[in-house]
């Protein structure tokens, strides 16, 4: 075998014919390499290629047993084989584990009596990453001149860049949910603010859902303030605040938007009866005693209440000031009431 | 300085000491958060801070924490990862230490903003070599130093590491390879995954 030799066909296109080649510095050059004869048959292994198969020499097999082509395709012969020559060939073995390979053909020139043959080269190609998984490979596998070390490097390193700046956005992520539920939360209560209020009613109007927004104002607040000092005043409307989020579902929407004035926003509700229920229980419930500290404190709410239903095209200020006049209402009424906004001109329901 | 290296600094001392130690030496620099992002950049000043308060901390030279975490950075399980990268250089130590030449423009390829110091390597015998590194950050030397003598382990090889000193920003490193397969180097498949 040492004595064979490497020589580019006579006939092959290319330039002047190169002088022999000898198999080892094939093997340096090109270590993924097979040498075939005239009949297709593996005369030579470089050591990469061999390495795919340790326990079965490659040596002595036919050449298209061991490899099924992919593309081209319908290649059963070494005429076959030899016309597909300077091609980019697509082949995987045939037996597992059927790592798919690249390759180029060339042709060879006879030596002396011998008959031509064929050289052909390989590559894993994109499949390298597998391959390093499925096969026993070093870095002196590969020919010095050969990037797939470099690849590899750069593959594990951009790997590693690229976990770091995940991480970071994940913490920037966390970081930036954080302030924004700070941003639309209310810090006495833990209520929705306004800003976060105006969101989700615009949101509301913009998706064309059905909903009823109810403007609550508490009464006595005031003198709750007056005769018992801001401490007692910050904990009823945190008591009230629970309260309301106890009458009130899980995705509806409660917002302190003032000193003791707060927005509730029914989503998908329009049915008046239901509201008023709601309506008579907030007021049973914020009017009862609340203690703080020694001293009783008493409050009630008046409420307004406009639904999405009353207008063509809502309009997030009209239902606010529609909800507020109703409101209003209420309050000119004698407070701890509920009122409806009356629409001039209620659109006809079907 | 680039957010790599102080995320470095911070997870040596935090690895090998404790998250405790960590505070204390990330209040004693006076750091804005308690945490260095490793792909973030900041002023090289609070890099030199919180080596000091580490060194403080540590009761060490400042020379000697550069050097621990040069040895951190290639032989700790946390790093593997590194230490995979500096053994794609080759199959030999001597293969290792020709690789340090191109080692600041791998790191370019993989994070464009880390900036390392020339590194440059003179053969002056089959077994000496000399290296010089170029920092514009003194004190890199000494990371070095604890860089080279963990990779020396990891490949198996015996070898003598002198730091000759600095001298206008350069530091010098002198490496005598004794035995290049003294012991069993610690195995190195390419693929990352495989046993």
């Amino acid at each position: 075998m040492s004595t064979a030799q490497v020589h580019p066909a006579a006939g092959s296109p290319g330039p002047a014919l190169l002088p022999p080649l000898p198999l080892g510095s094939m093997d340096a050059l090109s270590p993924m390499h097979l040498v075939l004869d005239e009949t297709g048959h593996v005369i030579h292994a470089g050591p990469t290629m061999q390495k795919l198969r340790p326990d079965s020499p490659m040596a002595g097999r036919r050449f298209l047993e061991i490899f099924e082509m992919s593309r081209p395709r319908a290649v059963s012969s070494m005429p076959a084989l030899l016309a597909s020559a300077g091609m980019k060939l697509h082949l995987r073995l045939r037996d597992e584990p059927r790592t798919p390979l690249k390759a180029v053909l060339v042709p060879l020139a006879g030596e002396g009596a011998a008959a031509p043959g064929a050289l052909v080269n390989f590559s894993f190609g994109i499949s390298i990453l597998d391959a390093i998984q499925t096969y026993t490979l070093h870095s002196g596998d590969f020919a010095p001149t050969d990037l797939t070390i470099e690849m590899l490097y750069l593959i594990e390193a951009k790997t590693a860049a690229m976990e770091a700046s995940r991480t970071l956005n994940l913490r920037l992520q966390g970081a930036k949910i954080a302030a924004e539920e700070q941003a639309y939360t209310d810090t006495l209560t833990g209520l929705k603010n306004r800003r976060a209020m105006d969101h989700i009613l615009s949101r509301l109007v913009r998706t064309g859902q059905d909903f009823a927004l109810m403007h609550l104002d508490l009464d006595w607040f005031k003198q709750v303030n007056d005769s018992h000092g801001h401490a007692a005043g910050d904990y009823v409307l945190q008591h009230v605040a629970r309260l309301m989020v106890d009458e009130t579902r899980g995705g509806d929407t409660v917002a302190r938007i003032g000193g003791d004035e707060f927005v509730l926003l029914f989503h998908n509700l329009t049915r008046r009866a239901r509201i008023e229920e709601i309506a008579a229980r907030l007021i049973q419930r914020l009017e009862a005693p609340i203690s703080f500290e020694g001293v009783t404190c008493r409050v009630s709410c008046s409420m307004g209440t406009t639904l999405s239903t009353f207008y063509d095209q809502p309009r997030a200020e009209q239902l606010l000031a529609d909800a507020d006049s109703a409101l209003y209402a209420s309050k000119k009424a004698g407070r701890a009431q509920h009122r409806f906004f009356i629409p001039e001109d209620p659109p006809q329901t079907p | 300085m680039h957010g790599l290296i102080n995320r470095s600094i911070q997870c040596f001392l935090r690895d090998t000491y404790g998250v405790p130690l960590w505070l204390d030496v990330a209040a004693a620099a006076d750091l804005p958060s308690n945490e260095f992002e490793a792909m973030l950049t900041y002023e090289d000043a609070l890099t030199w801070r919180v080596l000091d308060a580490a060194a403080v901390a540590l009761k060490k030279s400042r020379a000697m924490v550069l050097e621990d975490i040069g040895t951190y950075l290639v032989s700790h399980p946390n790093n593997e990862g590194l230490r995979r990268l500096l053994r794609f250089a080759g199959l030999s130590y001597e293969d290792f230490l020709h690789s340090l030449d191109d080692l600041p423009d791998r790191t370019r390829l993989a994070v464009s903003d880390l900036e390392l110091p020339e590194l440059e390597l003179r053969q002056h015998s089959a077994s000496r070599f000399s290296i010089t590194c170029n920092a514009g950050m003194p004190g890199f030397g000494h990371v070095l130093v604890g860089i080279l003598r963990a990779m020396a382990d990891d490949y198996g090889a015996l070898v003598i590491l002198d730091y000759l000193g600095e001298r206008h920003q350069v530091e010098t490193i002198e490496v005598t390879l004794v035995e290049p397969a003294f012991a069993e180097g610690r195995a190195f498949e390419l693929g990352a995954k495989t046993g």
